[in-house]
């Protein structure tokens, strides 16, 4: 069985939520880098993989998908439905909630304050701080929701590790890289869950392959 | 009558909460639209906020779960009642149907909500227009649409030839969009086009655009 193909640089946050996905499933991939250098993203060759030149895109034999969150789903389903608990109305629901919360309203403050911090510096371009205060806000708003749940149940769709928890490992790997990650020092049931995600192999490994090279 | 066992809060004439009606009405289902006031700012309220931490609409309550965010709702009640608008037959169907969702959710609704708040929900909000947003947003609703244009002319549906949560969960956006000046957007491309007209022509959606009457909101509230 030929190994899933991850198409994409592991520098951006959406390529690893699905090598966080691919290592806590246990499938064998290997990443297929895409050079934005060279606008290798909008080449005829990648718009057939991503039509909209973005990445990830993914590949399983015949199947080629995009979109990291449906990537991180169809592995799921494919190698560990348990993340996903189809089988059980209930906690499938929860968890959809959790992965909807995570993409509309953590991500949704993290993307500013990542772009501001690390990706424009990288451009030669500078740190907007009135943005970056202003999603730091938000995020803490979110904070304040995710505390009072960790507080009453270990992970976020319940006492169940799912893919809503594995959905921020990416995102908040990266939030560690800049200088605001002592946010979550005020969160404390959030804290003890993101130390118990960082003690993941899988989660090692994401933070390993996203250090930039030497 | 029995009281139905499913309740869904908030105002019908968010497209977000029409989002969930849409599934419930597609699925059949029996529910109660319990009405909140944004105006007096029922969703800020303790009670609310106990059904969403987030304080926003719409929320399910269905038996002992409470949901909230509409796309996961609209999942749920399909899962629970028509799974096969959820591709649930092959890894394949519910992986498009899953790349169809995000694409509404990341590519198509945030360009095209920007328009609609502009063009029908400014006045109501009591503010101008700002027609540069529109423009903006305008450029990249038409590079969404190619991409949906391909698609439709390769499958009936966006996730195959099957109708999924994928079709319809724009569809209550795309309601207000399409009485905007840029629909000719949409009626330029035409599977788009006739895609939409499909949707728009079925039961459910006739009943939900019923809950989202436009020249409500496009008369400009007038100064006392």
């Amino acid at each position: 069985m030929a190994p899933m193909k991850l198409y994409g640089a592991t520098v951006s946050w959406n390529v690893t939520r699905c090598v966080v996905a691919l290592e806590e499933a246990g499938a064998e991939y290997q990443i297929v880098p895409i050079d934005f250098a060279t606008a290798e993203h909008k080449s005829p060759d990648h718009l057939a993989r991503n039509p909209f030149g973005q990445v990830p895109a993914f590949q399983d034999g015949d199947l080629h998908l995009w979109e990291s969150r449906a990537i991180c789903k169809y592995v799921a389903r494919k190698h560990k439905p348990d993340l996903l608990r189809e089988g059980n109305l209930k906690e499938s629901a929860m968890m959809e909630v959790c992965l909807e919360v995570e993409a509309n309203q953590y991500t949704a403050a993290l993307n500013p304050i990542l772009y501001q911090c690390l990706v424009s510096p990288m451009f030669g371009g500078t740190t907007d701080q009135k943005v970056v205060e202003e999603n730091l806000e938000k995020l803490k708003k979110v904070l304040e929701v995710y505390e009072a749940r960790l507080a009453k149940h270990k992970y976020l769709a319940g006492d169940f590790l799912s893919l809503a928890d594995l959905n921020h490992v990416s995102v908040t790997l990266c939030l560690l890289a800049t200088p605001h990650a002592s946010v979550f020092d005020a969160y404390p049931h959030v804290k003890a869950w993101w130390d118990g995600l960082m003690a993941r192999p899988s989660v090692q490994k994401v933070a390993a392959l996203m250090k930039p090279s030497a | 009558m029995a009281t139905p066992a499913v309740k869904v809060y908030g105002w019908a004439i968010s497209p977000f909460v029409s989002r969930a009606l849409l599934a419930l009405e597609e699925a059949g289902v029996d529910y109660e639209l319990v009405p909140m006031s944004r105006q007096a700012g029922d969703h800020h309220r303790p009670e609310h906020l106990a059904r969403n931490p987030f304080g926003k609409v719409p929320v399910l309550e269905d038996g002992d779960v409470t949901l909230f965010e509409s796309r996961a709702i609209a999942r749920h009640v399909l899962r629970k009642h028509k799974p096969e608008l959820l591709g649930t037959s092959s890894l394949e169907q519910a992986a498009m149907v899953d790349i169809w969702l995000e694409v509404e959710a990341h590519q198509l609704s945030p360009a095209a909500i920007a328009i609609v708040v502009e063009c029908i929900f400014a006045s109501f909000l009591g503010r101008e227009r700002n027609q540069a947003t529109v423009d903006e947003n305008v450029e990249k609703l038409k590079k969404v649409l190619e991409v949906y244009e391909a698609r439709l002319n390769q499958s009936r549906y966006l996730a195959g030839d099957f109708l999924s949560v994928a079709d319809l969960s724009p569809f209550t956006i795309m309601h207000y969009f399409m009485a905007t000046e840029y629909a000719t957007l949409v009626e330029a491309l035409p599977h788009v086009n006739a895609w939409w007209e499909g949707l728009a022509a079925r039961p459910a959606a006739k009943k939900v655009a019923e809950f989202m009457p436009v020249d409500a909101l496009e008369s400009p509230k007038k100064q006392e």
